[in-house]
């Protein structure tokens, strides 16, 4: 029988389960997780901070799954060393493996900043812990610094937005949201939440920390009772490296998740992947993304072969009520309308005779089609690009990619 | 599995397949009560109508769902090869509708959670409204 051990309990780690019992449904899996915590989804987590989703609603599988599927579980227990078929455990205990999973995910960035050290309550907003942590501190009115108006840092800000919490967020850009939105979509999507009371420094950054004070480089200072940091992440992959395995910006696969090193494969937010809208290679951090690549790897690691391809940045999300779509990347000949009123933006940009990208606010219906543009590669050439344009619809493609799509043998 | 497809050749874009599916979908007992009041229940097939050409599109219950694999709170699951959308866990995040190849998950602005088509297991509809609703025969039910 084999022996499956799994590090992570989030996207990655459970996609992976249902791949090895897709295959296996006999081995023996186990889960090792330093949280304590049933499988939860972290996006879920601005959601529980501002009270919409429950302790009973953030797990991300029913609460039987690792009976259901036969899985051990070590939770509250950090790995600290992989190699020679056994996983090394902080108290010093070992599991060994036949295959095994890295899907440690990623950690928050904090950079070195002066003064921080004085401030009592910092944050960062990663995980249930965090978002538990930063609960304790916020009611009505209190004065919040967020430093970072990226995803992350946004969604928190949200979530403390209906907290009815006083909100400041710095960022050293120029524009919010740079890695998915535009410069125009960011106007649009910062006066929104502007418009909600939640206030903007752009451009600056924090010189020096007091207390309860933050004095900023374009001369300005905000006080406040507690500061959340979330400029950036970080992929855990020092499991791999340490074992000799190749990481660069994230540990390296081959597109069966399999690391340099033999029978250890890796998904999720700690890895690298490929991005057919770009043809780069990056992390690309996203949940869908995490659950595919570790279905993927627990199938090879069972014995069927499985290839992760066609990944793609995308992201669904919304802010202060007002949705974004966004997928692939912006580098092309652009085609764009906007209905400021409303609050809609629309970007389509094509380059090489295919769709490559795409930004769609307020209006996002149906975007998976323009999302399936993409992944599949399919040419321009065979789409009614007036059609494409209008918004997306089945009806821009030819009667007999249509009836193959819609015979559902893509899917 | 049987599944649900439209003939496009027969489909007359006449729309009763979206007033069944939202009447069977919205809890009243009949299409009266179902919009009555005001009331604009969604529907979860769509007609995309064309230059002589039309045809209703519904969620394709994918082998491979990439609205499942990628749904983010876990609302999304199979059960014997229906999808279908366990609503007090869906936040309204949309990831689905950034998944769906077909775009069959709709969303709409009286509701916060998204809403699909489950090929009407849920409702006490039986068969599938849209497929006994159609006045041409333009959607079946079958295997294929």
């Amino acid at each position: 029988m084999k022996k499956y051990v799994i590090i992570g309990n989030s996207a990655a780690a459970i996609g992976a389960v249902q791949g090895i019992r897709s295959v296996d449904g006999e081995g023996l899996i186990t889960v090792i997780s330093d949280e304590p915590y049933h499988t939860y989804s972290r996006p879920l987590i601005s959601y529980w901070l501002e009270g919409k989703v429950d302790d009973e609603k953030i797990y991300y599988r029913e609460p039987d799954f690792y009976e259901k599927n036969n899985v051990m579980t070590m939770f509250g227990t950090r790995a600290v060393k992989i190699g020679d078929g056994y996983v090394t455990l902080e108290n010093g205990g070992k599991v060994q493996y036949d295959k095994l999973l890295v899907a440690t995910g990623s950690k928050p960035f904090v950079p070195p900043m002066a003064g921080l050290e004085n401030v009592k309550d910092k944050f960062t907003f990663m995980n249930w812990d965090s978002a538990k942590a930063i609960k304790e501190k916020v009611k009505e009115n209190t004065k919040v610094l967020i430093i970072g108006a990226g995803l992350i840092g946004l969604k928190c800000a949200e979530a403390l937005y209906r907290l009815k919490a006083d909100i400041t967020v710095v960022d050293l850009a120029d524009r919010i949201l740079p890695s998915i939105l535009d410069v125009r979509a960011g106007e649009i999507m910062q006066k929104h939440i502007e418009d909600k009371g939640t206030k903007f420094i752009l451009g600056a950054s924090v010189e020096q920390f007091a207390e309860n004070s933050a004095k900023l480089t374009n001369g300005m200072t905000v006080d406040f009772d507690i500061v959340v940091v979330a400029v950036g992440v970080r992929p855990n992959t020092e499991l791999v490296s340490e074992a000799g395995g190749k990481v660069e910006k994230g540990i390296i696969t081959d597109m069966t998740q399999l690391t340099t090193i033999p029978d250890v494969y890796a998904a999720g937010d700690c890895t690298v992947s490929h991005d057919c809208s770009s043809g780069t290679d990056r992390i690309l951090a996203l949940l869908p993304n995490a659950f595919m690549q570790g279905e993927v790897a627990g199938k090879n690691m069972a014995g069927k072969e499985a290839y992760y391809l066609n990944a793609i940045p995308m992201n669904a999300i919304g802010f202060y009520g007002l949705h974004i779509i966004t997928a692939g990347s912006y580098d092309g000949e652009a085609f764009v309308e906007e209905n400021a009123e409303k609050e809609q933006y629309k970007k389509l940009v094509m380059k090489d005779g295919l769709l490559k990208g795409y930004i769609l606010m307020g209006d996002v219906a149906r975007a998976g089609i323009y999302t399936s543009m993409i992944k599949e590669q399919i040419p321009l050439a065979d789409v009614d690009i007036e059609l494409l344009k209008t918004k997306p619809q089945m009806m821009m493609f030819g009667k007999a990619r249509r009836d193959e799509k819609l015979a559902g043998k893509i899917g | 599995m049987k599944k649900v497809y439209v003939n496009e050749e027969w489909c007359l874009a006449c729309h009763l397949c979206e007033y069944y599916c939202a009447a069977a979908n919205s809890g009243a007992e009949n299409m009266v009560k179902a919009f009555a009041n005001g009331n604009k229940p969604i529907p979860r097939i769509q007609v995309e109508e064309g230059s002589g050409i039309n045809f209703a599109v519904q969620c394709r219950h994918c082998d491979n769902p990439l609205c499942v694999k990628g749904c983010i709170t876990g609302a999304l699951s199979v059960k014997d090869g229906v999808i279908s959308c366990d609503e007090s866990r869906c936040v309204g995040c949309y990831t689905c509708v950034l998944s769906c190849p077909y775009g069959c998950i709709v969303t709409s602005e009286n509701s916060k959670v998204i809403q699909k088509c489950d090929l009407c297991v849920k409702n006490n509809n039986g068969d599938p409204a849209c497929v006994k609703g159609c006045p041409n025969k333009a959607i079946v039910l079958e295997e294929r």
